[in-house]
């Protein structure tokens, strides 16, 4: 099978995939006993004003028709509309996910770097006390609850020390506003181009300016060292049998009997051929580190999606969480699918 | 190989194999350490009321506020409750959402997991489909919008974590059905015309559960933890006796200035999911040796 | 190069296996030795000592290598490791596991030379180039991947590999068993092309007593883990000394003769966890007596150069 086909069967897999996640979405939201506007008012108002409230939000309609609508909406990026104000859900994801995503970024690089590096330590120390030390790490940094660990970074490295801040994205007045790009000629009206991502660090960047990067990564501290080092645990075990089973392959007694460095074939040999197994992983634990973003997100303050639905939970906001939810299946589903494309390019069987 | 042991009696036959753990190395030690947690969990939350030092519900049992001392080994909180005796006593509520999730998941996950996979076909498809939907998504907030929907209560955050973890079940019971369904001795079975409910139960069932036993005793370090992280979130049990998690939701405002108050019950659900997670870890690493030393 | 009393035990957690026990022979600069013997009687882990990659749970107990004045079994590993690949060289029974799948072949060489020379990359892939012409590979193939050659191909960069830094000494580990019989004629004759033009010493285990009978100037015959019959080549296939050469020796069908039965060695390969007092043969052999079954043999120098170690003989 080529690449191509692989790529194009791949995408129309997702379509499927992507209906039903946003249908249970749908369900649990509609379906589910307990009326979401009802919830939403606790019993406290006229039911005239109920029931005006239901109609804006186009809740009383039969439900095949929400869902119709729901769906339709959804193809054209609309998330529903606020409880609070009805104003457009969409609006705020879109703001609040680019703090998500760069936390997820750094997060993740955090997770892979120390999961590799104390899988390939544990692997070099089979079966010594310094291997099983690292093995109950992994093992103990899982169970720890990420906002509890959160807390206790924010207690030690902001309160005690001092040293990093404790919430936040940036100092305030701090924010990068990304570049502007001047075009030599008018393009169908457009004079100029802005160049911003909504991640702080790569804005800062753009921008040039070096105090507002360094900021940024300041405050990024705490948040993905806390959600890197609970999700390390994966990669760590990961690494550490994956470079057990390749160490134990001729090739790498072969290359010993050659007489080559124990770095290199470490490093060059055995590390090498665990790199697709990684990938994949890192696409795996996405929904987990989206899970795990939401608790650390609230505990930092991190103006990110997570806390979005949780202030949204504290407003009762029914459709704006069912809006956000959605997003979140929206987005599993593309990284699952860049992970699988980006698999069957890399892996050689497939390529060559 | 898988071993089909009857156990020599209910209370002998685990304490035996309880006795030979240390042996089985690393592995085995692991899963030893976790038991012996976990039964020292469970011991303090039913003796815990007759040894608390104080009445936990008590407002004033001291200065509010006060940090760990010898009076109030673990502090108090900003109700003047004594730490320590709400620690000794907190438990019971997660222990129960805990074990009724998992519950609930092992009784719908394992049937729907053993009937789809031997059945097979377009169900098996559909089925494996929607679950396979369900375990990619983000566990967390599936539940936060289960649980918001749902309404507060024990109950309710017992079925929205249980839906979660369903899919788990689901996949290690029909991974297991399908590599022994095409084994000799169920075509055999078959061939006699034994009949598919005694096919499942007498043969596949019992080979199926040591993988189930690893399945949830990961699944109840994961119930715990994830009934945290609601109620850490604002959507905890509400209760009147203590309770673990709801220390941790209200000792969150006040961190800066008493850290107590999160910090003990925190330890306490720690220790919990960690002695869980051990046995867990522990028991896959011996049912699955993946490594073998030397040749 | 004098192996003396070499013991390499691996510590099972069933037992001790004793894969090599009380092994002891000398090889001379130039010369071939061939190590024969059935599956498990240690040839392999013999081959892996003198290495020192033997893998865990083994490890070497007693003894001692001698190898241009030093005991490798003393060597600490980093000395170890400089005479891996440049003194001593290995080459392995599969060649498809043995080359590492992502890298070119031409790097593989390279970087063995760069390893143990300080030489500039360019000399390094010039060196290479001409290493492929030696092994009748074509020079453009150098940047192709292991998978894109077939088994004998690869068995020649393996050689190649061996032969890069010009090594004193080649351990040669079943070399051709995982190739069918004409790639086999092949490979032989290139190594018995190249072992004339690089005046090289050869180690060669196998359990083919064909391929020793053409390339070996010397022969050992291992059972159990030991030796029990070293000497030079004609003799052995005229005259085997040992019970079990012998048996082997019958073993192999004669081509010439139209019609025979075959025959074969009653019984199976010891246990090594739990040997038995005596001569480790003495179940299989026909002419064994109740000396055998209590007291083992030691090996003795029946003739000059022909040792032995059978209570027959001596």
């Amino acid at each position: 099978m080529t690449l191509r086909t692989y790529v194009i069967t791949r995408i129309l897999l997702t379509i499927p995939m992507v209906l039903l996640l946003l249908t249970l979405v749908f369900v649990v939201v509609r379906v589910l006993p307990g009326d979401p506007v009802l919830l939403h008012f606790e019993k406290r108002a006229d039911p005239e004003v109920i029931e005006e409230f239901r109609h804006r939000l186009g809740l009383d309609k039969p439900l095949w028709e929400q869902y119709v609508d729901y769906l339709w909406g959804l193809l054209h990026l609309d998330f529903g509309k606020s409880m609070q104000d009805f104003s457009p859900v969409s609006v705020q994801i879109f703001s609040a996910f680019p703090a998500t995503l760069e936390l997820a970024i750094f997060s993740m690089l955090v997770a892979v770097g120390i999961g590799t590096l104390l899988g390939v330590e544990s692997a070099r120390s089979y079966n010594t006390p310094k291997d099983h030390t690292i093995r109950i790490f992994g093992i103990v940094s899982y169970a720890i609850p990420v906002f509890f660990l959160g807390i206790v970074m924010q207690i030690v490295f902001g309160i005690v020390l001092r040293w990093l801040p404790t919430g936040g994205r940036t100092y305030p007045g701090m924010e990068p506003v990304g570049a502007y790009i001047k075009l030599p000629f008018e393009f169908f009206g457009i004079k100029e181009i802005h160049l911003a991502t909504g991640l702080y660090t790569i804005d800062s960047i753009f921008e040039g300016n070096p105090m507002k990067f360094i900021q940024a990564l300041r405050y990024l501290c705490l948040p993905s060292i806390t959600l890197g080092l609970v999700l390390s645990g994966v990669f760590i075990r990961l690494t550490r049998n994956n470079m057990l089973e390749t160490l134990r392959m001729d090739f790498v007694t072969a290359a010993k009997a050659r007489g080559l460095k124990e770095r290199v074939i470490i490093y060059s040999y055995a590390l090498k051929n665990s790199f697709l197994p990684i990938l994949t992983m890192m696409g795996l634990q996405f929904a987990t580190l989206l899970s795990g973003a939401v608790l650390t997100e609230t505990t930092f303050s991190w103006p990110g999606l997570g806390r979005y639905i949780f202030t949204r939970i504290g407003f009762r906001d029914y459709t704006a969480i069912q809006g956000a939810v959605a997003f979140f299946a929206i987005m599993v589903a593309i990284v699952s699918l860049i992970v699988d494309i980006l698999y069957a390019y890399l892996d050689p069987r497939i390529r060559l | 190989m898988e071993k089909e042991e009857k156990p020599k009696g209910i209370i002998v036959g685990p304490l035996i194999k309880l006795a030979s753990l240390p042996k089985e190395g690393w592995a085995g030690w692991i899963v030893l350490v976790g038991i012996i947690i976990v039964l020292s969990m469970v011991i303090i939350t039913i003796i815990g009321p007759f040894i608390s030092p104080y009445d936990p519900n008590a407002f004033h049992t001291g200065p509010l506020f006060a940090p760990p001392s010898s009076e109030h080994l673990f502090g108090t909180n900003h109700l003047g409750q004594d730490m320590l005796s709400r620690v000794l006593c907190g438990g019971t509520t997660m222990l129960q959402v805990a074990l009724l999730s998992v519950t609930i998941c092992f009784i719908i996950g394992v049937p729907i997991g053993l009937f789809s996979s031997y059945i097979g076909g377009n169900l098996d498809k559909v089925i494996s489909l929607v679950m396979d939907s369900i375990y990619a998504f983000p566990g967390l907030v599936l539940a936060i919008a289960i649980a918001v929907m749902l309404g507060k209560g024990a109950v309710n955050m017992a079925l929205s974590i249980a839906v979660i973890y369903i899919p788990s079940y689901f996949r290690i019971v029909r991974s297991q059905v399908l590599t022994i369904k095409e084994m000799a001795y169920v075509e055999a079975a078959k061939a006699i015309g034994a009949r598919n409910r005694t096919i499942l139960a007498r043969y596949i069932l019992p080979n199926v559960i040591p993988s189930i036993v690893t399945v949830a005793t990961i699944n109840f370090a994961d119930a715990i933890l994830t009934a945290a992280g609601l109620t850490f979130l604002g959507w905890g049990v509400e209760v009147d006796i203590p309770d673990w998690g709801w220390d941790l939701y209200y000792g969150r405002q006040y961190i800066s200035k008493a850290w107590w108050i999160i910090f003990f019950p925190g330890l306490m659900i720690i220790l919990l999911a960690l002695g869980f997670t051990f046995i867990g870890e522990g028991l896959s690493e011996l049912l699955n040796p993946r490594l073998r030393e030397g040749k | 190069m004098q192996v003396e009393n070499l013991k390499t035990y691996y510590f099972t957690k069933q037992g001790v296996v004793r894969a090599v026990d009380n092994v002891s022979f000398e090889i001379y600069e130039g010369e071939t030795l061939g190590l024969v013997g059935e599956s498990g009687c240690g040839k392999s882990t013999l081959g892996f000592s003198i290495m020192k990659l033997i893998p865990p749970p083994g490890k070497i107990v007693n003894g001692k290598i001698l190898f241009k004045g030093k005991d490798l079994v003393e060597l600490p590993e980093n000395e170890m490791r400089k005479i891996r690949g440049k003194r001593i060289a290995m080459i392995f029974q599969d060649p498809m596991t043995s080359l590492n799948p992502l890298m070119k072949i031409g790097d593989h060489i390279v970087e063995t030379i760069l390893t143990h020379e300080n030489v500039t990359k360019e000399e390094a892939y010039t060196r290479a180039k001409k290493l492929l012409d030696d092994l009748g590979i074509s020079r453009e193939r150098i940047n192709d991947y292991p998978h894109q050659f077939s088994g004998g191909m690869r068995q020649r960069v393996m050689i190649g590999l061996a032969l890069a830094l010009n090594p004193d000494l080649i351990i040669a580990d079943e070399p051709t068993t995982a190739l069918d019989v004409i790639v086999e004629a092949q490979i032989l004759d290139l190594m018995k092309k190249l072992k004339e033009a690089y005046r090289l010493t050869l180690i060669l285990i196998t359990h083919n007593i064909g391929i020793v009978a053409e390339m070996a100037d010397k022969i050992g015959v291992m059972y159990a883990g030991k030796l029990v019959e070293l000497s030079k080549t004609l003799p052995i296939f005229e005259e085997p000394l040992h019970p079990y050469t012998e048996a082997l020796l019958d073993s192999v069908p004669n081509i010439k003769l139209s019609e025979q039965t075959l025959k074969w060695i009653p019984g199976s390969p010891p246990n090594l966890l739990n040997p038995i007092k005596g001569c480790r043969f003495a179940p299989r052999c026909k002419y064994a007596e109740k000396r055998c079954f209590e007291e083992e043999p030691k090996i003795i120098e029946v003739e000059k150069n022909r040792f032995v170690a059978c209570h027959l003989r001596g």
